[in-house]
């Protein structure tokens, strides 16, 4: 098993090395940092301020200082300092993981253990109206785009039915009061493309040898769904989820903004603002590691719960 | 590159897409291949009105697209355009924000009459153009982002899926090499890395989402040409000394074609989605250019005006959403359709 997880974890190398490269080649090589310099300078500056610049910002150093910038000291946590208001990016990094992380982790649990019971639920009624009725939902709810999600809801839950405050992130006021509207927005917006796949994972499981010998065992078809179905249908549901963290991403990105939570989320649109290269460039980098630890985790745990897996 | 920004080319790009879906439809009608899949799709009636709204919002793109340079005051009037003017009120130009159907200009400190009252069936907007209208001109950015997009990333992926699952060795390690490392960075982050730097606008939209959204087809052809590798028809014609470029586009393509085109029924609607998010973002196609995620983004700031202007967000969300949700069901169906073994 320990062999597995190593040779797992050395797979992954190359690749986070190739992201690295591919963030060099986009914001030192497509991107002149002296475009990067007019853009934050303003109007007109002259050639002095630009050098200035540039060297302020680092960027004024040779292509192989620029090279070890982007990934040495990237894999080192060593993020510098963000292009326009010159503050740490690491001190920021560390200060909005934490809000970031409270509602996304909320919103990650709600929302599977929601979609898994609906799932089941859909399951249980195959082939009649609630099943036909669940599946044209969640094609509905997939097809609303996320912001309208973010947009409308907040105005009816928040401005309309006054459930919670519309903006803000106040440990002493309450947290749970500021994190409501954005975790049902979270969820909501998710919830329809995880219930139509786990929908089929049950489904597929549904057919098989064991469920029907369950079945002429006299087991209930509730049991049956709870106990055999769904405990084999969690290995898909289990690792597809990791497939989730983008969306997470995203999802923190656009409701972090709108509510005013001082997350990572917010910290990137106002980078895209304000056009700082150093902080979209550290943000890329974290969200790929976290992406490939999940990766990672993910076949693990699939090694662990799967005994078909071979680990050799 | 100013080619590539011009209206000209903008405008082409919508017209293809309709013509390149024209032409699908047609030719599958043909194909003995595919005649059984084509009934059973026509039954559906799902499937059709999918289709007829499809081809509704499709017309709707062309009309924006093709139209005239006004000497005079030089500025673009579209088919739509006449259209509007032909028809009351659509083209009316008020001097502020009303509410569907209204008679004077709301949020006003003292409202005015409107020259069309009770005539603009989804009001108007900030500067006074008919929801309606703007609403109708969307379709042509959704078909051009859409279309754009699929355009640039379906034959990368085609060509890159095909070698990889043909070929095997070194090509294959590459390959998947390559979309390994695109696929470990979240889809959004390196949208917004790659038009920061590529810099905003409808082609360069098109560009991003293109390296983004390759990837899942170019693994889907992979795994579905090494199924096809080994079979015997490919071998026959190997034997008979069809060279790899023939048996990769007439023997091995034909047979991928269905998954392909459901991929790519479901992959549009997906686009189109993202585009709204791009625009709420700030990276969107750039507010000269109408589009239902410019009209989404405006309505941040609307809904918190009293009274609340609700029509501009309404109006874009349903136009979209009803795109998004045609393209879903008939990839669904055409799922159906094509491989009803797939059917639970």
């Amino acid at each position: 098993m320990l062999r597995y997880v190593i040779r797992r974890i050395l797979l992954a190398i190359p690749t986070l090395i190739g992201v690295l490269l591919l963030t060099f080649f986009l914001f030192f090589g497509l991107k002149n940092p002296e475009v990067i310099a007019r853009q934050n300078l303003g109007k007109n500056p002259t050639q002095a301020q630009i050098q200035q610049w540039l060297a302020d910002h680092g960027y004024d150093k040779p292509l192989a200082e620029q090279l070890k910038r982007s990934t040495v000291d990237m894999l080192l946590f060593n993020f510098g300092q963000s292009d326009t208001t010159g503050e740490e990016i690491k001190e920021r990094i560390k200060k909005g993981a934490g809000p970031s992380l409270t509602i996304q982790a909320i919103i990650f649990a709600t929302g599977l253990t929601i979609a898994i019971l609906i799932a089941v639920l859909v399951a249980y009624f195959r082939g009649t109206y609630v099943d036909r009725f669940g599946t044209l939902l969640t094609v509905v709810l997939i097809s609303i785009v996320y912001v309208t999600y973010i947009i409308g809801l907040q105005y009816y839950l928040g401005k309309r039915l006054q459930y919670g405050p519309v903006w803000g992130f106040n440990r002493e006021a309450g947290l749970a009061k500021f994190i409501l509207i954005p975790v049902v927005i979270g969820v909501v917006a998710g919830i329809g493309a995880s219930i139509r796949l786990y929908r089929t994972f049950l489904l597929d499981e549904i057919n098989q040898d064991y469920v029907r010998t369950a079945r002429a065992k006299g087991v209930p078809e509730g049991t049956v769904l709870l106990r055999h179905v769904l405990k084999n249908a969690m290995i898909p549901i289990l690792t597809t989820t990791v497939a989730t963290i983008p969306t997470l991403i995203l999802g923190g990105l656009l409701l972090e903004n709108f509510f005013g939570i001082p997350g990572l989320g917010g910290y990137l649109i106002d980078a895209i603002t304000n056009l700082d290269f150093a902080v979209v460039r550290a943000m890329v980098f974290l969200g790929t590691l976290l992406t490939l630890i999940g990766y990672i985790l993910t076949d693990i745990a699939y090694a662990l719960v799967d005994p078909r897996v071979r680990l050799e | 590159m100013s080619f590539f920004q011009s209206d000209f080319f903008l405008n082409l790009v919508p017209c293809c897409v309709v013509a390149l879906l024209l032409f699908a439809i047609w030719r599958a009608g043909k194909q003995p291949l595919w005649a059984e899949a084509y009934r059973r799709l026509r039954r559906n009636k799902v499937a059709i009105f999918a289709l007829v709204i499809i081809g509704l919002y499709g017309t709707l793109a062309l009309l924006e697209s093709l139209g005239t340079t006004d000497k005079a005051s030089q500025t673009r009037i579209t088919l739509l355009d006449r259209i509007a003017q032909k028809t009351g009120a659509l083209a009316v130009q008020e001097r502020y924000y009303s509410a569907p159907l209204a008679t004077m200009t709301t949020g006003e400190a003292n409202p005015q009459p409107l020259k069309a009252p009770g005539q603009h069936l989804l009001g108007t907007d900030g500067v006074g153009n008919d929801v309606l209208l703007q609403t109708l001109k969307g379709a042509r950015t959704a078909f051009l982002i859409g279309g754009g997009t699929l355009l640039i990333s379906t034959p990368l992926a085609l060509l890159f899926g095909l070698m990889a699952g043909y070929y095997g060795k070194w090509q294959d390690d590459l390959i998947q090499y390559i979309y390994g490392v695109l696929a470990s960075i979240p889809t959004i982050l390196l949208l917004i890395a790659l038009i920061l730097v590529l810099g905003r606008g409808p082609v360069q939209i098109c560009v991003a989402l293109g390296i983004t959204s390759w990837v899942g087809l170019c693994r889907l052809t992979r795994g579905e040409t090494l199924k096809h590798r080994d079979r015997e028809y490919v071998r026959g014609a190997k034997a008979l000394g069809v060279s790899d470029f023939g048996i990769l586009t007439r023997h091995i393509l034909p047979n991928l074609l269905p998954v392909v085109i459901i991929s790519l029924t479901l992959g549009f609607s997906g686009l189109v989605l993202q585009e709204s998010i791009l625009a709420y973002l700030g990276l969107g196609v750039g507010g000269n250019i109408g589009s239902w995620g410019n009209m989404i983004d405006a309505a941040r700031d609307e809904l918190a005006r009293e009274p609340v202007i609700w029509w501009n967000l309404t109006s874009a969300s349903v136009a979209l959403f009803i795109l998004v949700l045609a393209f879903n069901f008939l990839g669904d169906a055409l799922r159906d359709a094509i491989d009803p073994r797939l059917r639970s």
